[in-house]
């Protein structure tokens, strides 16, 4: 029963977001520090995993291609599809739930525990619109951003890994990138992209929102907030792929 | 003014605040005292709308506050400074920033102009040199005195503080209870002030009210007050060995020991 009440409280949070801005200088300053959070914050460990999750790849994908009738460049085609389809935007993601998400969550229980937000309320400021509006917006411009980023290098991880261990020439590799390959596929993974990017800003900024209590409350809601993230993302991943491909 | 009208207000089956009403003026200091728990907090968050009352209104100069709609509230609201009783800093910004906030969200000042009203209200609360440093490296009677500064920074016609001198030494303490007297009396704000502290009962108390698990159990003013006769009361502001010679005093005073014309604020020295 409890899941109605917060799937009800959820969308009263989003719609009570959308009120004009107090001030639009200040909503801007947010927004930009957000965007910095979100974006310039996770853009190492995003860098690590793509670059490792394609070297990964390749050599997996060698390694049960055991048949000397496939050519090499197909192992290309392979680590392509792959990285762009599942592994840029869901892994990508995944790990952004815990990176940027957790912090979301903390940052607002913290607000909520040490009564900033009432603070804000107190002044006159729809505390939702100016704390959770620009969560929102940045990591739809961000996420999508970090997740094209991944695709590139998760591709050249991949190809670093083929040409340092031999398993595929570097020309071989490019050649297999640039066979079949479907445009529709990297506009499929940015509508994922688009798609978590709002779980995984929203989901935390709820459960952070809504602190009640103190400084443990804060540490259970990040965590309640990643892992219902990753599950929501898990299957919204699942019914967009039903869907779309 | 502001008129408390039969305040309930409950947390599950817990009453918290039972049937409260009050009515305090502009120009003067409203205090709420009372034990730690004893709904204070509360009820001050029922008057500014932080939490919704069960029951009742609140009227601020005439007009329901608890009924409007957001909008409406945010109206009022904007004239209303607030000190919380962990001053609720914003933690990202730094001591200049979290006071200039409510100029930069409100106002179409300069830089220069909203530098130079932050620095006079960062002036009155005695803070100088702070300004560049986080809400993190202040002690909490600093976090007070910011957040007493945020409050006041853009001239609020109502003025609540939660607790503003718990965690100051004596002499803080009285410059604080003078400020929030002063600009309260400057600039005709009705101020509402949330206090256990005895000093500031005395020094500023123009209207006091007493809570006890939730209700009113006295109202009065500082003249009054230690002359009251309410036996909860008197525990609560005798609790201390001083005033409990003061009450001596006072008991030596009725029964014409010392001379009656002896003035309070001396026996208070
Ligand atoms: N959000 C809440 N949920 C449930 N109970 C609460 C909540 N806030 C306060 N209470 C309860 O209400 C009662 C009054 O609390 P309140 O904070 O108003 O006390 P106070 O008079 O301000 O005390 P202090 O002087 O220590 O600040 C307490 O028993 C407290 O447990
Ligand atoms: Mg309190």
């Amino acid at each position: 029963m409890k899941i109605f009440g917060d799937i009800g409280q959820y969308l009263l949070m989003l719609k009570s977001m959308f009120s004009k801005p107090e001030n639009n200088k200040m909503y801007w300053k947010e927004f930009m520090h957000q965007c910095s959070e979100i974006g310039i914050g996770s853009l190492g460990i995003v860098a690590i995993i793509s670059v490792f999750i394609g070297a990964v790849s390749t050599i997996q994908t060698a390694y049960q291609l055991v048949s000397p009738l496939i050519p090499p460049s197909t192992i290309a085609q392979i680590v392509r599809d792959t990285v762009i389809l599942e592994f840029a935007p869901t892994l990508v993601c995944i790990v952004l739930a815990g990176v940027a998400g957790s912090r979301i969550a903390s940052e607002l229980g913290n607000m909520r525990v040490s009564e900033q937000i009432d603070a804000l309320e107190i002044m006159g400021i729809n505390s939702r619109a100016y704390l959770i509006r620009p969560k929102i917006m940045a990591a739809l411009l961000m996420i999508p951003l970090l997740v094209v980023i991944s695709m590139v290098l998760g591709i050249w991880g991949g190809r670093l890994a083929g040409t340092m261990s031999g398993i595929v020439s570097g020309a071989d590799f490019d050649k297999g990138l640039l066979e079949y390959f479907l445009p529709y596929n990297v506009v499929f993974a940015l509508v994922k992209a688009y798609v978590f990017a709002f779980i995984i800003s929203s989901v935390p900024a709820f459960y952070g929102y809504h602190v009640e209590g103190g400084a443990l409350e804060i540490g259970r809601a990040s965590t309640k907030a990643v892992v219902v993230s990753c599950i929501m993302i898990l299957f919204s991943d699942y019914v967009l792929s039903a869907l779309l491909l | 003014m502001i008129e408390v009208k039969n305040i309930k207000k409950s947390f599950g089956d817990k009453i918290v605040i039972n049937d409260v009403s009050a009515t305090m003026k502009a120009g003067q200091c409203n205090l709420i005292i009372g034990a730690s728990g004893s709904g204070k907090t509360v009820l001050m968050k029922c008057m500014v709308g932080l939490f919704a009352p069960d029951e009742g209104d609140v009227l601020y100069s005439g007009q329901p506050f608890t009924t409007l709609d957001r909008e409406a509230k945010t109206l009022v609201r904007k004239e209303i400074g607030m000190l919380f009783q962990g001053s609720a800093l914003f933690d990202s910004l730094t001591v200049e920033e979290n006071v200039m906030f409510p100029l930069n969200m409100f106002t179409s000042l300069s830089h220069k102009q909203k530098l130079d009203r932050v620095n006079e209200v960062l002036n009155r609360v005695n803070l100088v040199d702070t300004n560049r440093k986080f809400p993190g490296e202040l002690s909490g009677g600093m976090k007070k005195r910011v957040g007493i500064a945020r409050a006041i920074v853009l001239n609020p016609k109502y003025l609540f503080c939660d607790e503003p001198n718990s965690g100051l030494d004596p002499q803080t303490s009285l410059v604080i209870d003078k400020l929030i007297k002063e600009i309260t009396m400057e600039y005709n704000i009705t101020t509402v002030v949330n206090t256990h502290d005895m000093n500031s009962v005395m020094e500023i108390g123009d209207y006091i009210m007493y809570m006890y698990k939730g209700h009113k159990e006295w109202e009065g003013s500082n003249k009054e007050i230690i002359f009251s006769k309410n036996q909860r009361l008197n525990d609560f502001i005798f609790a201390s060995e001083f005033l409990r010679d003061a009450k001596d005093m006072r008991m030596l005073e009725e029964r014409g020991k010392i001379p009656n014309d002896r003035n309070m604020d001396d026996m208070l020295k």
